[in-house]
């Protein structure tokens, strides 16, 4: 379960106020933390990562010549596009947008940091000019607030009746991914990365469209204790 | 009566010992759901499950193995084996529900009894009528049930499927298909299309000079614009669809000419699928739980008939608002009612109901679409929130992800149903 250690630590804070105008060269600094695995610029290869020229408006696993995750090249199918709003969820917590990504980032917290970094990024890109102006404000991860929400494991157990007509109770995956035995945090961030529509999949989002914060939060309890009870014999 | 007798075995003796009222605060309270199809053997499940013995659940299902029609398309295109749609009720035998594989012959709705066919009454304090549809066998001159051998329909599950398969197979090099769609409502508003592009599949490889011809009695259908796009990418020149604006309506049938008239002029065809129109399972009009229109009125937060308050209605049966009529929407429903059931006989908690659908269909191998809806239940009916629908011009890697998909949804709901 090395895949659910460093999550928590890594949800970031709601920004309080409007962030400052992005700084590219600051974000050429902190691009540093990028660096080991991944190029940019003349001549860019992938390496441990994809290089990542022309990032902006290219759908997630669009590359040629790299191996991406199987759950990339699921998100990328399913219609996940890098926008500043899906890159800054990708940045900040890259697990709570792709469940089992490959690229073992814990995540920068930071949000102005992370539009300091995109700002320097959309340098690489061939059509900036589709990007908005303003650096991203929105703080699309799990607001460090919602973790403390107690879920009601009754309610989570009705709620959680719609989502084993697609996901099987069990665990098994035969086309739909298995949600049952997550730590909580991840499969809140998870739902709420489709409610945000950060997450592609128009069945969940719409699943996910009206579920509140205490909804969520009781499915994710419930979801998460679910695959410690015995199976039936 | 000797033979139902004896086909029945044990389950008989153990329905007469049912006759015996309930007596309330006596005995455990009672639910007998009268058909073990999506939204039947969903709601007896749920029950007997949540209500962890509190309640006595009853399922009245003639057949031992369900066919789904979901996926039987699938079945029609080469994509599934046939052993793979049926689904047994040993799962809800062991969940604790009291499977009784005999029909509901009628309702006693003040006595709060069923009659079964082979005879006994089974008394009930909460029912719960999923009986899926009948057909109007009066909707097309011509054609009447002594036809649906020569000409299947093929809307309800099992043998009927198979008939029409064989026929597909057996169809002269070059032959005609002839497909009459049916009017609203009717189970599976894209059903007849996704048929359309199986057969088309189907013909493709062991007939590709076959032709398929629709005639529709609907302007316009579900999923149009996907399904025009996908038949004319991967079948070009195979498929007819004919609305009513050109062929100015079905007029009659000629099942020994193999003939369809219209107003424009006659069809020859060499097998032909006829869906007739449609209207709730017999046993909802005995039970005098229809209203005009062939279906049945309910409440919408509880799925309860208009009519009766110890009676709940789910699934193709029932009049859902914008609800499909569906195998997933009457899963759902089956949750909603279950949980409103279980309410009023143990006292359980309620929670607002969450319907929703998702209707997937293929056109080609891994070409998957899908739509999809949630509702809300109002002072009126079950009103759509939201929706959403694949678009035409989709890569190829989204389709077959969403094929994919509807893999998964068949073996979630079919667990969710049986256990
Ligand atoms: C070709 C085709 C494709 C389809 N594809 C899809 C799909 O992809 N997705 C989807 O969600 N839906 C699909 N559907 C629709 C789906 O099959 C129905 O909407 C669904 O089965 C309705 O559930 P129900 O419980 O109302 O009825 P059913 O599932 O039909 O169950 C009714 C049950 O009641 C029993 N019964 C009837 N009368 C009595 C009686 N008097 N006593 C006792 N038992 C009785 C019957 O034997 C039957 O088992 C499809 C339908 C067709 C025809
Ligand atoms: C430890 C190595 C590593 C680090 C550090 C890392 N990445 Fe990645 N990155 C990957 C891998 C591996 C993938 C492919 C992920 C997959 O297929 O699931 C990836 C994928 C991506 C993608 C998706 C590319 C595409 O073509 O869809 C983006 C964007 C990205 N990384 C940005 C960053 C940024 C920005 C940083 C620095 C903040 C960073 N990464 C840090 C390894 C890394
Ligand atoms: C209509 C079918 C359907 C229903 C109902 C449904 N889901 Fe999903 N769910 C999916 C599909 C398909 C995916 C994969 C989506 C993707 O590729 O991003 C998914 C993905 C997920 C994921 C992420 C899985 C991963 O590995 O990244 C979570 C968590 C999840 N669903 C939770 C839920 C919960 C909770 C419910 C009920 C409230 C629910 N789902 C209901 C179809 C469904």
């Amino acid at each position: 379960m090395l895949r659910y250690g460093v999550l928590a630590l890594s949800l970031a804070l709601p920004a309080a106020a409007p962030a400052p105008a992005a700084d590219p060269e600051r974000g050429a600094a902190l691009f540093s933390e990028c660096s080991g695995c991944h190029m940019v610029g003349d001549g860019a290869r992938h390496r441990v990562g994809p290089h990542l020229n022309g990032v902006f408006g290219r759908r997630a696993a669009g590359l040629d010549g790299y191996t991406y995750s199987k759950d990339m090249i699921r998100a990328g199918a399913d219609g996940l596009e890098w926008t500043p709003e899906t890159l800054d969820a990708y940045i900040a917590n890259p697990r709570a947008l792709v469940t089992r990504t490959r690229m073992s980032y814990r995540g920068m917290k930071d949000p102005a940091e992370r539009a300091d970094l995109l700002a320097f990024l959309r340098g690489y890109s061939a059509s900036p000019r589709d990007i908005p102006e303003a650096p991203p404000t929105a703080e699309p991860t799990l607001p460090a607030a919602l973790a403390g929400v107690a879920g009601d494991r009754d309610y989570g157990e009705y709620l959680a009746s719609e989502c084993v007509t697609c996901h099987q109770a069990d665990g098994s995956d035969a086309g739909i991914p298995s949600i049952v035995g997550w730590p909580e945090e991840d499969f809140k961030a998870a739902l709420h990365g489709y409610r945000a529509k950060l997450r592609a999949n128009q069945a969940m989002q719409l699943i996910a469209a009206t579920l509140g914060d205490e909804e969520i939060a009781s499915l994710a309890t419930f979801f998460a204790t679910h695959a410690q009870q015995p199976a039936a014999p | 009566m000797q033979t139902r007798r004896s086909f029945l075995g044990a389950t008989a003796a153990g329905a007469a010992a049912l006759a015996a009222p309930a007596a309330i605060g006596q005995a455990r309270p009672r639910l007998v759901v009268i058909g073990g199809g999506a939204g039947g053997a969903t709601m007896a499940r749920y029950v007997a499950r949540d209500a962890g013995g509190a309640v006595d659940v009853v399922l009245i299902e003639p057949t031992r193995t369900y066919y789904t029609c979901f996926f039987s398309n699938l079945y029609l295109g080469g994509f599934r084996d046939y052993d793979s749609l049926g689904h047994g009720y040993g799962g809800l035998a062991t969940g604790g529900v009291n499977v009784v594989h005999d029909t509901a012959a009628g309702v006693d709705r003040d006595a709060r009894t069923v009659r079964l066919a082979s005879g006994p009454d089974i008394a009930y304090d909460a029912l719960a009528v999923a009986p899926g549809i009948d057909f109007r066998w009066d909707s097309l001159p011509g054609y009447g049930v002594e036809h649906q051998n020569a000409m299947p329909h093929a809307w309800k599950g099992g043998s009927q499927t198979q008939l029409l398969k064989a026929q597909l197979e057996a169809m002269r090099p070059g032959g005609v298909f002839v497909m009459i769609a049916p009017p609203n409502p009717y189970r599976c508003p894209p059903g007849p299309y996704e048929r359309v592009s199986m057969a088309a599949h189907l013909l493709t490889q062991i007939n590709p000079t076959a032709k398929i011809i629709v005639l529709d009695t609907k302007k316009s259908f579900s999923k149009q614009a996907l399904f025009s796009e996908g038949w004319a990418q991967h079948y070009p020149g195979m498929v007819d669809w004919l609305p009513p604006s050109i062929t100015e309506g079905v007029q009659r049938i000629d099942v020994a000419a193999m003939t369809v008239e219209t107003g424009f002029d006659s069809f020859k065809a060499d097998v032909a699928n006829v869906i007739p129109a449609q209207k709730a399972g017999r046993i909802a009009e005995a039970a005098g739980l229809t209203d005009d229109s062939g279906f049945c009125p309910i409440v919408p937060a509880t799925m309860q008939s208009a009519l009766d308050e110890n009676v709940h209605v789910l699934g193709d049966a029932a009049i859902a608002g914008d609800m499909p009529k569906s195998g997933f929407s009457a899963n759902s429903q089956a949750k909603a009612a279950a949980m409103a059931v279980r309410a009023r006989l143990t006292g359980s908690r309620v929670f607002p109901p969450r319907y929703s659908n998702t209707c997937w269909s293929l056109i080609a191998t891994d070409d998957g679409v899908k739509v999809g809806a949630r509702y809300e239940a109002t002072g009126e009916k079950i009103a759509s929130v939201d929706s959403f629908i694949s678009q035409t011009g989709e890569d190829a890697a989204l389709r077959k992800q969403t094929y994919e998909e509807s893999l998964g949804w068949y073996a979630g709901i079919t667990a969710d149903m049986f256990g």
